[in-house]
């Protein structure tokens, strides 16, 4: 109850923050409109030889890029922490009685809404764009990109905290998300590719995320490739949050 | 309402070869009483704000055990904060955000009502003289102003005790003598224990009833302003000698008196020389002076600064220990005639 408590008075004080500076929203939201409204229509043409499932290039395309939004924009979420661990945001809340696992996942409530309003934004484009697909599978699809999200966004708090520098983060993140983007079949499916590069996406945790909400926009709810999905989102969703937790009740921190 | 025995703190640095454990503190011994306004003195770096992280409960000390306001740091770390205040020096508030929200939010982690939290945060901010600021960000306040937010989110949840870290570092003395006056009214109005770190001398002489000093980890000294003066330094007599020819005389009388290895000092027509208690001795040493004929042109009794204790007390001056702070400002000697 007080953790409940705890958690919801941080996550009120974080959207207050970010509703008087709701840009930032728009601007998390801002690359996956742009691949959707640029890089949609070159796979028109292309995604019928692609044996995903779907003819339609928006069905195939929106899932994808759900997943992307999911990773990329829940990995930034940690420089805001930086931006308070400095003001001595974080050390005042460490101060008080309040369970430190609550000052986390406060502000992971936050990147889960904020991650929810985003997808909402994307699927709303998609279907205007020409998207079909199922709404049970959508909805599930969504599950699984806020799942993705909160995991991301709470790696990312912890390696802010850890880090506690912008710049060390930004080529680290950097350096983790080229190799996910290209391996996860987020783009491009990976069935395309070569078999040796099919095998290195195996190795991609992410890449049976994308397969799964693809499979569930596509209809196929009760597949293997779901199951399989959802399995990994809900391991990177505890991992993830068994990391953020255990950075924030360290002591020194 | 704080009892320290053993702390000790280490940190590692550097890797491999070259990796070095330095002890940031090392073997802190602490008594605070109730009611208490204690000033923790040293130079940056002397592990001033480690011990105070550590009886925070921010840190977890690598040695030794501290209890503060009746609990125990680590293993009652909950009870310890829900008692203690903490004004880090780096501040507490979000620049973005309301002042008002931010101290009400923070209030409520203490698991205060809303309804409470706002009553008691204006309360705060009309004694702390940030009335009309509530809806203002603290990236539009003046430094003296978001010194005292801070405050007043230390405050928030009445702590019988307030650790105050470097309060008045980097603000206008005009902020500073104002936010001096509102540290003294924690005692006053709120009777609350005080536990303030600074590295200006003259802050803690204004503040403190007891200076605890430190330096290299370790407590020198701890004891009352004056006392500390007296024991360590004695006051420094300087007289001045009408006639070049008794200048012997006068230093054989005022040798005399002086305590120490420092002895007396001659230079040209003035004679200098630390006594213990110069209020007590020196009538006797004017009219031993007149007996033997010796006339003076003028006669001035310094008080000992605590920079000439930290000097006694480690070989080296407070001001030198602390070079890397262009901003620490030197205090002036008190000037009792006698």
């Amino acid at each position: 109850m007080t953790f409940l408590r705890e958690s919801s008075i941080v996550f009120r004080r974080q959207i207050r923050m970010n509703l008087r500076n709701p840009a930032w929203v728009l601007i998390g939201i801002m690359q996956p409109v742009l691949y959707l409204l640029l890089f949609g229509p070159l796979l028109k043409p292309l995604v019928g030889s692609f044996d995903t499932g779907t003819a339609n290039a928006y069905t195939f395309l929106v899932p994808g890029l759900l997943v992307q939004l999911g990773m990329f924009g829940a990995f930034f979420a940690g420089f805001a922490l930086i931006g308070e661990w400095r003001e001595g945001v974080i050390e005042a809340e460490r101060v008080t009685p309040a369970n430190r696992s609550a000052l986390l996942v406060g502000r992971l409530m936050r990147d889960v809404l904020q991650l929810l309003v985003q997808a909402l934004i994307l699927v709303g484009l998609g279907l205007a764009m020409g998207l079909r697909g199922s709404a049970v599978g959508i909805g599930l699809g969504i599950l699984i990109t806020l799942l993705i999200g909160g995991a991301c966004a709470a790696a990312s708090n912890a390696l802010a905290l850890t880090t506690k520098s912008e710049d060390v983060m930004a080529p680290v993140i950097n350096i983790v998300m080229m190799p996910v983007l290209l391996l996860s079949g987020i783009l491009l499916p990976m069935t395309l590719g070569p078999a040796w590069l099919e095998r290195a996406s195996d190795l991609m945790p992410f890449r049976y995320v994308v397969d799964a909400v693809r499979d569930g926009f596509a209809g196929d709810v009760a597949s293997s490739a779901v199951l399989w999905g959802l399995v990994w989102s809900v391991a990177l969703a505890a991992l993830g949050g068994w990391w953020g937790t255990a950075t924030f009740r360290r002591e020194n921190s | 309402m704080i009892q320290a025995r053993g702390l000790v703190q280490t940190f590692h640095t550097g890797r491999g070869k070259t990796a070095k454990e330095v002890r940031a503190v090392d073997g802190v011994d602490l008594d605070v009483h109730e009611g208490e306004v204690v000033g923790f003195l040293g130079p940056n770096g002397a592990g001033k704000t480690t011990t105070l992280r550590m009886l925070t409960t921010l840190l977890r000390p690598t040695a030794g055990s501290a209890t503060v306001a009746g609990y125990d740091v680590v293993t009652e770390s909950v009870q310890v904060r829900r008692s203690i205040g903490y004004v880090s020096q780096v501040g507490s508030t979000f620049s973005g955000a309301f002042a008002g929200d931010e101290v009400v939010d923070h209030g409520m982690l203490y698991g205060m009502s809303r309804a409470d939290a706002v009553r008691r945060g204006q309360e705060l901010f009309a004694r702390l003289q940030l009335d009309g600021l509530w809806r203002r960000m603290p990236k539009n306040m003046s430094g003296g102003q978001k010194r005292r937010l801070d405050v007043a989110m230390g405050l928030i949840h009445d702590p019988r005790l307030v650790f105050l870290d470097e309060p008045t570092t980097g603000l206008d003395p005009q902020a500073r003598a104002n936010l001096w006056e509102h540290i003294r009214g924690l005692r006053t109005r709120l009777g609350a224990t005080v536990f303030l770190t600074t590295h200006y001398l003259d802050e803690a002489d204004a503040l403190a009833d007891r200076i605890v000093i430190i330096d290299q980890g370790r407590i020198v000294a701890s004891d009352t302003a004056d006392n500390l003066k007296a024991q360590v330094a004695g006051d420094l007599v300087d007289l001045e000698v009408a006639d070049p020819g008794q200048v012997a005389v006068a230093a054989a009388r005022l040798g005399a008196l002086a305590h120490g290895a420092g002895g007396v000092e001659t230079d040209h027509r003035h004679v200098r020389a630390r006594v213990q208690r110069a209020g007590r001795v020196v009538p006797a040493l004017l009219r031993d002076l007149d007996g033997a004929g010796v006339a003076l042109d003028s006669i001035e009794v310094l008080r000992p600064t605590l920079d000439d204790v930290f000097l006694s007390l480690t070989g080296r001056s407070l001001r030198d220990a602390d070079a890397t702070d262009p901003g620490a400002v030197p205090t002036q000697p008190e000037e009792v005639l006698a």
